[in-house]
């Protein structure tokens, strides 16, 4: 008898503490537009920001209120963006996939005697934080000979949450399978190395250093000079050179190659003929990482 | 008069839930990064818990009447439940910024022990209906004067130069060990 007052107690108040609730949902109701959850569903959900939002949620708000265009999300890429496109009754432009890439060539390359025999040098032996904004916060534009050059302490490596770029031989690199072109990366490089480049792309110009001709040459050996031979060989009139740096205008180049072939600090990758960032030989135990 | 003052008293200092009985913590080292969000936590569970001591009292009476004082917590636990449901729902129509701040949790405050505690303390000292409400209002108000202080503390902690490897958490679990430490020092205390 006493079991059946318990149960009929215990169900009872909950039937009250239901019916109450069931008042309030009713009292206190919020609408919510029910394309949120619709745009919510199409994003990867794997928050990394790379929308300039505070993740999928934040991201699906913004274009639910009008405040963000359609297709900012790099890691759903285009089939995101179509259905985004179709929830809110509006067109998208295709979306084209990109990929991050890391603008210096200078993998320092030791020969057995630990004697540099290719790319950036190393002025000075950097003690400090194992952080790239650390390094470069250090007199002298940082232990670098080239004030532009990758630092390799890997602050983007740990700003990337696909673990999409590692760094080899001092220089970050890009594994285009795993990078969603979020640029989580680019955020955190203190030297703005970092662009987003379609995949695949044939030819880039790995260098971003705005010094004259010789001062790169001073600190590195596969630093841009400046000197216009792949201006001069482009058959398409796709590349200039400005601030001593070559640069493509991708809306011409139609991949050729050619002017890989003629560069002559070999800074213009080719795809067809090498990938970037192939481990390449022994690195001495010392700077850099 | 004098024994609520005397209740509100050791809830608020001498008895304090958070940081002499340690009872909440979760919400306490989770919600404490802001002082503004700390703040309206500390009000969401001060008015749960003033509510959950109301509805419990009366609950109390019907299970004492019938002798079914065994069911306490899990009747208390169904009304608790439910006043947190309402709160959310509330919070939601009418300080959605408070909402979204609180974020998963508000309805977290369903499983906080110190509101449960507060419930079962009213039972075990055999208060009565107003002694009940004060003492679960000046609880939620210990509540959120610990939890106002350890956000200060953090926000100012966040801002120095810290080791390292005291980054985050550690240090917030020392800054909580040291202020629950300052706490003890109203052991005691009685002033009636």
């Amino acid at each position: 008898m006493e079991i059946l007052i318990a149960v009929a107690i215990l169900g009872g108040l909950g039937l009250i503490f239901g019916l109450v609730l069931a008042a309030a949902s009713k009292v206190f109701y919020v609408e919510t537009d029910p394309r949120l959850e619709k745009l919510n569903e199409c994003l990867p959900g794997a928050n990394c920001g790379g929308c300039g939002y505070a993740g999928c949620g934040g991201y699906a708000e913004a274009v639910l209120n009008g405040e963000a265009e359609i297709g900012k999300c790099a890691s759903g890429g285009n089939e995101c963006a179509q259905a985004m496109a179709a929830i809110m009754g509006v067109k998208a432009e295709a979306v084209t996939r990109k990929v991050a890439l890391v603008r210096c060539s200078g993998e320092k390359i030791y020969d057995k005697d630990g004697n540099l025999t290719k790319g950036a040098k190393i002025k000075a032996n950097y003690e400090g934080f194992k952080d790239c904004m650390a390094a470069s916060k250090v007199g002298g534009n940082g232990p670098l000979s080239c004030k532009f050059g990758c630092l390799g302490y890997g602050s983007c490596t740990k700003a990337c949450k696909y673990g999409a770029i590692q760094v080899v031989n001092g220089v970050a690199r890009v594994d285009e399978d795993l990078c969603v072109g979020c640029m989580a990366c680019a955020a955190v490089c203190p030297r703005q190395l970092i662009v987003p480049v379609e995949p695949n792309r044939n030819v880039v110009i790995a260098c971003a250093s705005l010094a004259k001709g010789a001062v790169t040459t001073r600190g590195c050996t596969t630093g841009c000079i400046g000197c216009g031979l792949c201006k001069k060989i482009c058959p398409q009139g796709a590349i200039t050179v400005e601030q001593n740096l070559a640069r493509i205008d991708y809306t011409k180049c139609d991949n050729c190659g050619l002017c890989a072939t003629v560069c002559p600090k070999k800074l213009i990758k080719d795809s067809k003929v090498e990938t970037l960032g192939d481990p390449v030989v022994q690195s001495r135990n010392g700077p850099a990482i | 008069m004098k024994a609520i003052l005397g209740i509100i008293i050791s809830a608020l200092l001498s008895e304090n839930f958070i940081l002499v009985k340690f009872y909440g913590i979760c919400p306490f080292m989770g919600v404490s990064k802001k002082i503004d969000t700390a703040l309206g936590m500390g009000m969401a569970v001060t008015f749960v818990m003033a509510l959950a001591s109301a509805a419990c009292y009366a609950i109390n009476l019907v299970l004492v009447a019938l002798n079914l004082t065994y069911m306490q917590t899990v009747v208390f636990i169904l009304a608790i439940a439910s006043i947190v449901q309402v709160v959310e729902m509330f919070l939601k129509k009418a300080v959605p910024a408070l909402y979204k701040a609180l974020g998963v949790f508000l309805p977290l405050i369903t499983t906080n022990c110190a509101v449960l505690g507060v419930v079962l303390v009213n039972v075990q000292e055999g208060y009565n209906f107003l002694f009940s409400v004060v003492n679960g209002a000046a609880g939620g108000l210990g509540f959120t004067l610990a939890i106002v202080l350890f956000a200060s503390i953090r926000e100012r902690v966040n801002k120095t130069d810290c080791p390292e490897c005291f980054k985050g958490f550690p240090i917030a679990l020392i800054s909580a060990g040291l202020l629950a430490l300052a706490f003890m020092g109203f052991s005691g205390l009685s002033i009636f």
